[in-house]
Order: structure tokens, then C-alpha cells, then sequence
């Protein structure tokens, strides 16, 4: 609720804006109508790229403006009220950003109150920690705090709560200054000369090329989301442990052994299994669909097949955790009970477990990658080894996979770098205990379930327990972006051999 | 000098494979066979797959509800007797409890049926959840106060798993929250027709519930954080998606940008989801100050990812409109910019929307980055009331929820998180159909 009280003031403005554009589009395209006498052939542009050139400068510039304030006003605000807390004020245990945490939520909590009437806002205002009991006050109205407001706190709350007011007004006076001197302009420039057509195709261009450099903007920001915090992280706990260590142990009271190696040899192994499930199933299943079967059992069988990749990943965990694990139970485990009576197994979680059933999910990427990559193999390759009397399966086991192999391997990694990144299936299927072990039926832990144990639930981002989770992202971007851009590579250099 | 071979006789048959052939025949077929069983194993799956879903979630369709004639008294709902909702409202949950225990014991004694158990121990078979339906029923009827009222109370959810066999009475022997003779007591009930399973509404249109109730929780507000994260994805994934096909297929000169770009959007297409969700934690949350679990942060992570996707497949039915088009609007002296936006667009537009809700489909079945910005843990309790609170009130998504059971260790959530997964999937089938038929309906070859 808090929430919306503050965007409900930028809610407003947006629509002002659009109404706004909507008068410029209206006004723009009647001045130049008449800059004419209302004859159209002799403007420049059609007369409604006159009403869109005065839209687009009424509404872009000042939308984008808005953006950036909104973006930008939180850290402004948050730095100049971080200097307004002492050290002093800063308890033992916690930190600064705990104790802004405590300060935004002070802040928001008077916002509330004086909307739900609990004080007017004069009282907000002036409110000293010494003559009313603020908590009590702010409980009045629905916001629980932690503790009690230190003066500390409860002056820092009034700052930001002025600092906010202040820079939403500013905001609203500088965005409709802009929206209104981009319509002005856009006014004045309406000639019958004006070449309004253009301009708005320069315009509309540059909105074209700042869609696409989204794309670069995602990337940059995964990567300095991540680096910043990594290094962090780095500056809390030792690299050397990171890298080389062999303990996972995170301990939340600190002193935590926090290392890769046991969740890298878990992801590996566990993608090692699922690659051994769906490589040779998925690549005999290519064969056969591109090679042997007609065009029924084709239009049948791949569909079908396809079917599997486009279940969420949430499903098969759920298969995996319910169904897979339990059988594998019943039948490596529980002794004199189980179908083999032997007692190997005793958790439905396992590295087989995930395995298996991840590689039932990647059958059909390997397949349909592979599918593609053999079709592409030049059919005379075929016919020169039919003419020589090989049977059909000597030729794909001698001619065609040859010729295909570097596509086949591209499909391979990047089913290797799927099943690195894959998360649900191994947080329901393949259990939380780090250890490096070679036995498949024990539980182990992979690098996407420490991250989603580490930042689910309550997180604290000046703990090296869960900072460490941005580093392990880090390492698993950089582990499959390097498969991936190893899988692209091969598979275009082979693409280009035959085209 | 060796003979020449007696070439006038044949030394066998042709049509007698000598054992080289034989053999290399067999190898033929082998290998023919290696691929008809992969294929075989993969459908198998799939079929194992469909009917553990099927087998096992279609019980979360069904709940065991208890039929009992409710008085509901004036002295306990309404003391003062004046309707007015503002006090009765102020009765609890624990003001219903006695009035439906009161009932049980009533229905007991008129079905004659032998029972040991006390009033209380009887009740204990019905839902934790069924006196706030008592009350919410009421709230809504204050009118009712007074008379007396047939009414249908969720049992426990051990009760209802003993209707549909997935509780029996060995497997109670140590359960705490039911005895066997609670079971003699629902026997006799199902005996007289005052029990019965039926189709529950409320799996679909309801909240989740907490630990002890399974019987109570339900799809329904998931599915709406699901369509509030589906909208954000629409409303900004479509056009971005649109605008940057649109720049690197018809105007990007060839050049250092456009290259990095395109092997960008390559390689985000293949980055893990769970790497979009840190971004999400990052970016949205700790830096812009959010709100955690709000479906408009969901929405965001889900448009980042699924951007990559939409481009492809806007690139791919660009790509497909032939040059002519273009020349042809270019020569009768459209600009560059008008022979896209008139001509070429709408050409493609069959294809970008099938593309769009492919997207669409992949966004709403992944989990792992609503996991990261929160969104799960809770319970999403109501529904809703506006727009802005749809998108910035927390709220759980579909395979949230689904997760979300599937973590409480108790098979009647794995029931639900089964069932769940059948209403997802319906949600996928239907959104992968469309995409089929516009295709089927409105792709043109040139």
C-alpha cells in the first residue's frame, strides 16, 4: 500500500503528459493546416506528421526525463541521508544499511499515517522522538517496526521524507516544463516549409536504435549487477577460499567456509548424467527422424518430442522430487524392501535423480538441434556413398555424422551449458548437502540452488553468506556464456563449409 | 600361372547373401533399431510424463465436503439482535467453532449413528478452514441469522485423502491429526450420504491457505499475479522487441554496433533464467527500491528474458516479407520509413504475434527468477482490489505456487501441486494452440 501512495502522484503526472501530447498532436496539425489555408498539397509532409512531430517532442522528451528522475532521485536521497547518520547511531551487529532499511520504513510509515488521518502532516513534520512514541504511533496506523526510533533515525525519516517532497515537486515542475517547451518548439518550428517528416523519421529511428541497444544494456547489466556485489564480496571473504577451498559450510553467524568447488563438481556431475541420457537418445532419435522415417511418422514423432522442451522446467522438478525419486528409491534402496534389495540409496533426492530427469528435458534440444545440423548435410555426400554400395547405416555412421560432427558438438555444449543454468530441477530433485563424491546416489548441490538458498528469505547484502551468491552467479554467467559462444562459433564455422 | 575362375558358373545363388552381407544387413538393422527405441523412450517419457501429471492431479479437482444443518443462533452471532455487520463481524472464527460442532453432534444423533468420540473429537474431521467459511457465508447473509442453514464445511484434509485412497488406515497409525475411530465416524457418514467428494470450484478461483490447511488453498490468486506479469511482459516486451527487429532487419548498416548487438541478443537468449532473477534482485529491487514479490518486478525480470525470444522470431517473419514489397512501396515514393511501418509490418504481423505468445508461454511456466525477487514464501492471501495493486501488492505466479506446495512436504500439497500443474498446462496448451492456428490461418508463403 505504502507503494502505491508513492507512484500515484507519477500516475497523475503520466496522464498529464498524454493528454498533453494528445492537445499537441491536435494543435500542431490544425497551425499547419492553416499555415496553408487548409490546401494539403503545399505542406511539406502529410499534415499529420506536423501532429506527430509535436507528440513526439511533447511526450518523449519529457517521459524520458521522468524516467531518469525516477531513477535516479532514490540514490540521491539515500546518500545524502546516509551522511545524516552518525556512527555512532549505528548499534553493534548492524549496519548502515540496516539502519537505512529502518529509515525508509520510518518515513514511509509517516507517509501512511498521514494519509490514514492517524497525524496531520504538519504534526509529521515536527514529530521528536522525545515527546511521542513513534512506534506506537506508526503501529496505530499498520506499520510494524522492529524497534524502537532512535532520534537519529526518526531525524534522518524527516529529512528523507522532505528531501522526497521536494523532489517530487521539482520533478513534476521540470517535467512539464520540458513537455510544454517541446510542444512550444514544436509549434513555433510548423511552417509549410517544415520538413516534418523527417524529423519525425529521425526521430522515430532513434527510438528504433535505443530498443535494440536494450539487448546491450541487459548485458551490462547483468554484468556490473553482479561484479559489484562480487567484489564485495571478495573484499569480505578471502578469493583463495572461493576458488580453492573444498567446504561449502555457510554459517549466518559468520566464519563461514563458503568454496565452488564442491557445487561446481555437483552441477558437473549432475549435467554429466543428464548429458549422458539425452546425447545419445536425442541423436539417435535425429537420425532416425531426418534419415529413415517418412513424412508421417515425422510429422508425428518431432512434434511430440518437442512437446517435452516446452514443459516448465518447475514441472519436472516436481516429476523428479515426486515421482523419479522415489522409484530410484525403491529400487537402489530400502534394503530387503527394494526391487533389487539392496541399500544404496535413502533420500528420493540424488544426483541421479536430477540427472535423469534433466536428461529427459534435453532430449529435445538435442534432437531438433541435431535434426537441423544433419539436414544441412548435403544430400550428394549421400548418393556418392550409396553409389559405392555402402548400406544406409554405414553412410550416416562414415559420411554423414562425420560431416555433421562439429554442428553435433555445438548442440552437445549448448545442451551442456542448459543444463549447467538449470534451476528447478535440481532445487526439487537433487538435494542441499555440498560434497564432492563420486557416488550418484547420494544427494548433492549445484551452483543455481545455493543461489536461490542464499538470496530467498530473508537476506542481509552486507554478509559475505549472501553476497557470495552474486559470485556464484558470476561464475555460472561467465560457464555457460562460454559454452554458448564456443557452441555458436563451431556451429557457424560449419554452417559456412557447405552454404 | 593360376587358373583363370571359371566364370560360366555362378558360385551361389544371388539371391543367397554370402555372410559379409549377412552381417553388414544386420548392423543395418541394428541401427535402424537403436533409433526407433530412442524415439520410443522419448514419447515414453513424454507419455509418463502426462499421466503422472493426469493420475495425480486431477484428485485436487475434488474435495470432501461434510453436509451439515447449521443454526446458526441469534445469541451467539448477533447479541443485540439489530443486523448490524459492524458487530457481528466482531464474532471470530472460535464464535462458529461451537455451532458447527453443535451441528455435527446433531446430525450424528439423527442418522443414529455409534460413536464414542466426544463433540470435540468429532469436529477435529472437519477443515481448520470451515468455520472461517461459516463466517465468511454469514457476513455476506447476516439476513440467515436466526434460522437454520444446510450447509457444505471442507473436512480435513486426512479425511479427504481417506475418501480418494491416499490416506489408508495403516498409513494413520502415527499421524497426530486423525484416529481410526474418526475414520468409523466418516465411514458412517459416507454411508448415509452426509459425505461426499465433489467438484471443488475453489481449487481454481481461490488463495493459498497455510501449513495446516491444505484442503482450503487454491490457484485462483496465483493466476491472477500471473496475468498481471503477463501484461507487464506484453505491454513492454512486444513493442521493444518489435522496435529492435525492426532496426537491425531493415536499417542497421553493417557495422562494429549492429555485430555486437546481434551476438548480444544471441547470447542472452541462452543465459540461465536464474541469472535474470540476481539481475531483477539487483537492479529492481535493492537499487530502485521496488517492492519485493510485486508481479510489476516479475513482469520486468520475465521481459528481460523473454526479449531475446521475441526478436528471433520478429527477425524470422521480417526476414520472410520479400524485397518486393519494399521496392515496390519505395517506388511509388513511400519512405524507407512508411514502406516498413505501412507495408512490411503488417505482413509480419501473423508471425511476430505467434512468435509474441510462444514467448508469452516460456515466461509464464519459469520459476527460478521469482524465486530470487520474492515470490514465494507467503501466503497470497486476497485477491487484488485495483490495477496499481495488482502490480505492486506481493503476490505469487502460477509455478510460484506450484513450487510453493511442492516445498510444504505434506502429499495433500502434492496433490495441489499436481493439480496446479494441470492448470498451467491447460494455460500453455491454449496459448500454444493460438500461436498454431494464427500460423495455420494467416502465414503466406511468397
Amino acid at each position: 500500500m505504502r507503494n502505491f501512495l508513492n507512484v500515484a502522484p507519477t500516475t497523475v503526472l503520466v496522464l498529464v503528459l498524454l493528454a498533453l501530447t494528445l492537445v499537441a498532436f491536435g494543435m500542431v496539425r490544425s497551425r499547419a493546416m492553416a499555415s496553408v489555408g487548409g490546401d494539403s498539397r503545399k505542406l511539406h509532409s502529410l499534415p499529420n506528421y506536423y501532429g506527430y512531430n509535436a507528440a513526439l517532442f511533447t511526450a518523449i522528451p519529457s517521459l524520458f526525463v521522468l524516467v531518469a528522475w525516477l531513477l535516479i532521485q532514490p540514490v540521491v536521497i539515500q546518500n545524502a541521508v546516509i551522511e545524516m547518520i552518525p556512527q555512532s547511531a549505528i548499534a553493534e551487529g548492524s549496519s548502515v544499511s540496516l539502519v537505512m532499511s529502518d529509515v525508509t520504513r520510518v518515513a514511509n510509515g509517516l507517509d501512511a499515517a498521514v494519509q490514514a488521518g492517524a497525524i496531520d502532516a504538519d504534526r509529521a513534520r515536527n514529530l521528536s522522538s522525545n515527546d511521542t512514541d513513534v512506534r506506537a504511533l506508526l503501529a496505530e496506523s499498520g506499520v510494524a517496526l522492529g524497534s524502537d526510533v532512535s532520534p537519529e533515525v526518526l531525524a534522518a525519516a524527516q529529512r528523507y521524507r522532505s528531501m522526497q517532497g521536494t523532489g517530487r515537486l521539482l520533478m513534476i515542475a521540470i517535467v512539464s516544463t520540458i513537455a510544454l517547451a517541446g510542444l512550444l518548439f514544436a509549434f513555433r518550428v510548423t511552417t509549410e516549409k517544415f520538413r516534418a517528416r523527417n524529423m519525425v523519421e529521425r526521430f522515430l529511428l532513434s527510438m528504433l536504435i535505443a530498443a535494440a541497444s536494450l539487448a546491450i544494456l541487459t548485458t551490462v547489466g547483468i554484468v556490473l549487477s553482479m561484479l559489484f556485489e562480487t567484489i564485495n564480496f571478495f573484499k569480505l571473504h578471502p578469493w583463495q577460499d572461493f576458488f580453492l577451498g573444498t567446504t561449502w559450510a555457510p554459517n549466518f553467524r559468520g566464519d563461514s567456509e563458503l568454496s565452488i568447488l564442491p557445487l561446481l563438481w555437483g552441477t558437473l556431475y549432475i549435467s554429466l548424467i543428464a548429458l549422458l541420457v539425452a546425447v545419445p537418445i536425442g541423436l539417435f532419435a535425429a537420425i532416425y527422424l531426418s534419415e529413415y522415417a517418412n513424412g508421417k511418422v515425422r510429422a508425428f514423432a518431432k512434434p511430440l518430442l518437442e512437446i517435452l522442451a516446452g514443459i516448465p522446467t518447475i514441472v519436472y522438478g516436481l516429476f523428479a522430487l515426486l515421482t523419479v525419486g522415489p522409484f530410484l528409491v525403491n529400487l537402489f534402496g530400502r534394503g530387503e524392501n527394494g526391487i533389487l534389495g539392496v541399500d544404496w540409496m535413502s533420500g528420493a533426492t540424488s544426483v541421479l535423480t536430477a540427472g535423469l530427469v534433466m536428461g529427459i528435458m534435453l532430449i529435445p534440444f538435442v534432437s531438433s538441434l541435431s535434426d537441423d545440423i544433419i539436414n544441412a548435410v548435403p544430400q550428394s555426400l549421400r548418393d556418392g556413398s550409396f553409389g559405392l554400395g555402402a548400406t544406409h547405416s554405414e553412410t550416416i555412421r562414415q559420411v554423414v555424422l562425420p560431416a555433421a560432427l562439429p554442428g553435433i558438438v555445438g548442440a552437445v555444449l549448448l545442451a551442456a551449458s542448459r543444463a549447467i543454468g538449470e534451476t528447478m530441477i535440481v532445487v526439487l530433485g537433487a538435494g542441499a548437502i555440498a560434497r564432492i563424491s563420486a557416488n550418484p546416489l547420494e544427494a548433492m548441490t549445484t551452483i543455481t540452488t545455493r543461489i536461490v538458498s542464499q538470496l530467498t528469505g530473508d537476506t542481509d547484502f552486507a554478509s559475505p553468506e549472501t553476497l557470495v551468491a552474486f559470485a556464484l552467479g558470476l561464475t555460472l554467467f561467465v560457464l555457460t556464456l562460454g559454452l554458448n559462444v564456443l557452441a555458436l562459433y563451431i556451429v557457424r564455422k560449419y554452417r559456412e563449409q557447405y552454404e | 600361372m593360376t587358373d583363370l575362375p571359371d566364370h560360366t558358373q555362378p558360385q551361389r545363388s544371388l539371391l543367397q547373401q554370402d555372410a559379409r552381407t549377412v552381417k553388414r544387413n544386420r548392423a543395418e538393422k541394428r541401427f535402424k533399431m537403436y533409433g526407433i527405441v530412442a524415439i520410443a523412450i522419448g514419447l515414453l517419457m513424454l507419455a509418463i510424463l502426462l499421466v503422472t501429471i493426469v493420475g495425480r492431479g486431477t484428485g485436487a479437482f475434488q474435495q470432501t465436503f461434510l453436509t451439515l444443518d447449521v443454526q446458526l443462533l441469534e445469541a451467539k452471532l448477533d447479541k443485540k439482535g439489530d443486523r448490524n455487520i459492524e458487530d457481528i463481524k466482531k464474532v471470530s472464527t472460535f464464535g462458529y467453532a461451537p455451532l458447527m460442532s453443535a451441528a455435527l453432534e446433531a446430525k450424528v444423533a439423527t442418522l443414529g449413528i455409534q460413536t464414542e468420540l466426544k463433540p470435540k473429537a468429532m469436529a477435529d474431521i472437519l477443515s481448520k478452514d470451515a468455520a472461517a467459511q461459516l463466517r465468511d457465508f454469514v457476513l455476506a447473509n447476516p439476513d440467515l441469522i436466526g434460522t437454520s442453514v444446510e450447509f457444505k464445511f471442507l473436512t480435513n484434509s486426512r479425511v479427504d485423502g481417506y475418501m480418494k485412497g491416499r490416506v489408508s488406515r495403516e498409513s494413520i497409525a502415527n499421524d497426530k491429526n486423525i484416529n481410526a475411530a474418526q475414520l468409523d465416524l466418516v465411514d458412517a457418514l459416507h454411508a448415509a450420504g452426509a459425505l461426499q467428494t465433489q467438484f471443488n470450484l475453489s481449487f481454481i478461483t481461490g488463495a493459498d491457505a497455510s501449513d495446516a490447511r491444505p484442503e482450503a488453498a487454491g490457484m485462483g490468486v496465483a493466476m491472477i499475479g500471473s496475468l498481471f506479469m503477463m501484461l507487464v511482459v506484453l505491454i513492454l516486451a512486444l513493442p521493444i522487441g518489435v522496435a529492435a527487429s525492426i532496426y537491425l532487419e531493415e536499417f542497421a548498416p553493417k557495422n562494429l554496433l549492429t555485430d555486437i548487438i546481434e551476438v548480444n541478443i544471441a547470447n542472452l537468449a541462452a543465459v540461465p533464467s536464474i541469472v535474470f532473477g540476481i539481475l531483477g534482485l539487483a537492479v529492481f529491487i535493492n537499487y530502485m527500491h521496488l517492492p519485493n514479490s510485486a508481479p510489476l518486478v516479475g513482469g520486468l525480470v520475465l521481459t528481460l528474458m523473454t526479449l531475446p525470444t521475441i526478436i528471433i522470431s520478429t527477425r524470422a517473419s521480417l526476414k520472410s516479407v520479400p524485397p518486393s514489397i519494399r521496392d515496390a512501396a519505395l517506388g511509388v515514393g513511400a519512405s524507407k520509413m512508411q514502406s516498413v511501418f505501412h507495408h512490411v509490418l503488417p505482413l509480419a504481423a501473423p508471425g511476430i504475434l505467434t512468435g509474441t505468445i510462444i514467448g508469452l508461454a516460456q515466461a509464464l511456466g519459469e520459476t527460478a527468477p521469482l524465486l530470487l525477487i520474492g515470490m514465494v514464501g507467503f501466503i497470497a492471501s486476497n485477491p487484488p482490489d485495483s490495477i496499481a495493486s495488482g502490480l505492486l501488492a506481493p503476490n505469487s505466479a502460477m509455478p510460484a505456487q506450484i513450487y510453493e506446495w511442492a516445498k510444504r512436504a505434506d502429499p495433500a500439497f502434492y496433490e495441489r501441486a499436481w493439480g496446479g500443474i494441470i492448470i498451467l498446462l491447460v494455460f500453455l496448451v491454449t496459448m500454444n494452440a493460438i500461436a498454431v492456428l494464427l500460423r495455420r490461418r494467416f502465414e503466406r508463403r511468397w
